[in-house]
């Protein structure tokens, strides 16, 4: 028999490892910050806010689908909402700052969010994915029928107006900087809450959610709060859109939306936070590449033929299976 | 006021659309005792336990916990009362380590887990307590394993830490072992007695061998009925309970002639 392993030596094992993690978390962090900041000398800025727009709905949605568990097929309602909100209010109120008229686009997805997983939070699996449709569907009908979303024409023209009342967002760079921000504390703030130990329950719940009820936790009301702040953020993502394009539309509410951001997310990787921003990168660029090719009118047969393709071959995402080659053959 | 049964059942019943699965159940299990649970495949066993812990709704009856009604009590408000279960199938959290599987059980305690702010070093303070708890079942070098990698048994084993470290007075488990070989069995018998030290079980189990060793009491349970109910000696005498037994054995020993 070898010695025994003291728990001194165990515990010490398992902090090293955690510290080791948290390093390469920030070094990734600072890769990407560095990378975002930079991005501007290379890439058109609308090209790069698009994609931190659509990066930001994904990171959202992957709070659910990867560190939950839910698969939400209704996330074109909060995207549109914070849209929608937003662009009514800054193309009426045209004093208003705005940070205001996002935070606003962003409190209407969130109290949406909520009526949404009260009725929905109870259901399993499919059932879930069903209602959240469902519901979306309605809040479709509801913005195609409303007056202030403009109906079938949508919003145009919203002013990009003033940060805090004195930063023009008309200069494209201004207007990136300050979505990179809201992107960045969105992305950093999800890593915060799935690192928390909120997040650890989260983590319990979508590897068996039995288990973590017989534990003592109430997993509904995790599972609503985690569905609120996915809400809210692509609420955000959404109301951020509104003033980079100065639109908002009802292709933001259309289910097509809500099943764009479910393959971003798959494409990326679920598993990892870094996934759908690569997949949300991935997606829009490839869509501005065919639109401007012969084969603009395949755009939805081709993403259709990706995400079969991921779903068989790739089940682990681009991430997923970057970090799976990079443990083979470094570790 | 003292009690001497932890746990009471009055009258429960269990309908699925008209099939009765659990019918008309009075269960008493005194404090201290290793009670077990013993019937047929499809006796109801399993779902008198899922109607103990709320994951389903009884459709009648009363369920009494040191004397105190919890018939409309939560799954998550009953495990914190102190009625905590196992699962048939092993119910481990397979991408996490088996520390962390433990340190889930602890941080229902903790009132801290809807800090989503907080960083989750935080749960380091647990760290300790949870290598206690695997030294209990023997899985101390395995702290930093992922779970999925560990031997059936192992999880197993995990299984029952996990359950410990809610501290449960009235502990439910649902056939611990089950798909073992005989040298686990006999691991787990003896964990089990280890366990059972200071609170209650109520243990399913189709091994007689394990009852006979373990358990002070045995209810035995046919078509969602309780059919007799005594120690080890007045139950394996009983007619009744040789005729459900050698039944069930005998017909099944026919299919697998017939085959
Ligand atoms: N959710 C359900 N819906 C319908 N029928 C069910 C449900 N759960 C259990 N049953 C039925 O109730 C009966 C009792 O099942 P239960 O799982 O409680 O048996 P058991 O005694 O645990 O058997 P085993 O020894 O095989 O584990 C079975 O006939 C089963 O098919
Ligand atoms: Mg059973």
């Amino acid at each position: 028999m070898s010695e025994p392993i003291s728990h001194a030596d165990i515990q010490k094992t398992m902090l090293q490892q955690q510290k080791a993690e948290q390093r390469k978390k920030q070094l990734l962090n600072l890769v990407l910050l560095v990378l975002l900041l930079a991005a501007p000398a290379v890439l058109y800025p609308v090209f790069l806010m698009k994609i931190l727009c659509f990066a930001l709905f994904a990171v959202a949605f992957n709070l659910l689908l990867g560190f939950t568990g839910l698969l939400s097929f209704g996330h074109a309602a909060f995207l549109a909402s914070g849209a929608y909100t937003t662009g009514y209010l800054l193309s009426t109120y045209p004093g208003l700052s705005t940070e205001m008229g996002i935070l606003a686009g962003t409190a209407a997805a969130t109290v949406l969010g909520f009526c949404f997983a009260v009725v929905a939070i109870r259901r399993q699996g499919i059932y879930f994915a069903m209602i959240t449709l469902a519901l979306a569907q309605l809040v479709f009908f509801f913005f195609v029928q409303s007056e202030f979303t403009g109906g079938e024409d949508g919003l145009h023209g919203v002013p990009r107006g003033y940060l805090f009342g004195f930063i023009d967002l008309s200069n494209n760079l201004a207007m990136y900087y300050f979505v990179l921000a809201v992107f960045l504390g969105g992305y950093l703030l999800v890593q915060r809450i799935v690192g928390s130990p909120f997040g650890q329950v989260l983590k319990a719940i979508k590897q068996n959610e039995a288990r973590t009820v017989s534990l003592g936790y109430n997993v509904n009301l995790y599972k609503l709060l985690a569905f609120v702040m996915s809400a809210g953020l692509a609420g955000l993502a959404g109301s951020v859109k509104t003033v980079v394009f100065q639109l908002a539309s009802l292709g933001d509410a259309q289910w097509h939306t809500s099943g764009e951001v479910i393959l971003m997310t798959l494409l990326g990787g679920t598993g990892t936070l870094l996934g759908p921003v690569i997949g949300a990168a991935f997606v829009v660029n490839l869509e501005y590449q065919l639109s401007q090719g012969p084969l603009g009118d395949w755009v939805d047969a081709i993403l259709g033929a990706i995400f079969i393709l991921t779903v068989i071959a790739f089940r682990s995402g681009i991430v997923g299976e970057v970090q799976k080659f990079m443990r083979k053959n470094l570790g | 006021m003292s009690e001497p049964f932890v746990l009471e059942t009055q009258g429960l019943v269990k309908e699925f659309k008209g099939f009765v699965a659990v019918d008309d159940v009075n269960l008493k299990v005194q404090k201290g005792h290793i009670h077990a649970l013993i019937g047929p495949n499809g006796a109801g066993k399993t779902t008198v336990f899922n109607l103990l812990t709320k994951f389903l709704i009884p459709t009648r009856g009363k369920i009494l916990f040191k004397g105190k009604d919890i018939t409309s009590m939560k799954s998550a408000a009953i495990a914190r009362q102190g009625v905590v279960r196992s699962f048939q199938i092993s119910a481990v959290f397979p991408h996490m380590t088996a520390l962390e599987n433990i340190r889930v059980a602890l941080q229902s305690f903790e009132g801290h887990s809807f800090h989503f702010w907080k960083s989750g070093n935080s749960l380091n303070a647990l760290n300790e307590r949870c290598m206690a708890l695997l030294d209990q079942v023997g899985l101390t070098e395995f702290a930093n394993t992922t779970t999925v990698e560990l031997a059936y048994g192992r999880k197993r084993a995990l299984e029952l830490a996990t359950t410990l470290a809610m501290e449960p007075e009235l502990l439910l488990l649902d056939e611990p072992t089950q798909g073992m070989g005989g040298e686990d069995v006999e691991r787990v018998v003896e964990l089990v007695r280890k366990a059972a030290q200071g609170r209650t079980v109520l243990m399913v189990e189709h091994n007689l061998g394990v009852v006979s060793k373990l358990c002070d009491r045995i209810t035995v349970l046919a078509r969602g009925a309780v059919l007799t109910e005594g120690d080890y000696q007045e139950v394996s005498n009983d007619p009744q309970v040789r005729e459900v037994y050698m039944g069930s054995t005998s017909t099944s020993a026919k299919q697998e002639t017939s085959e």
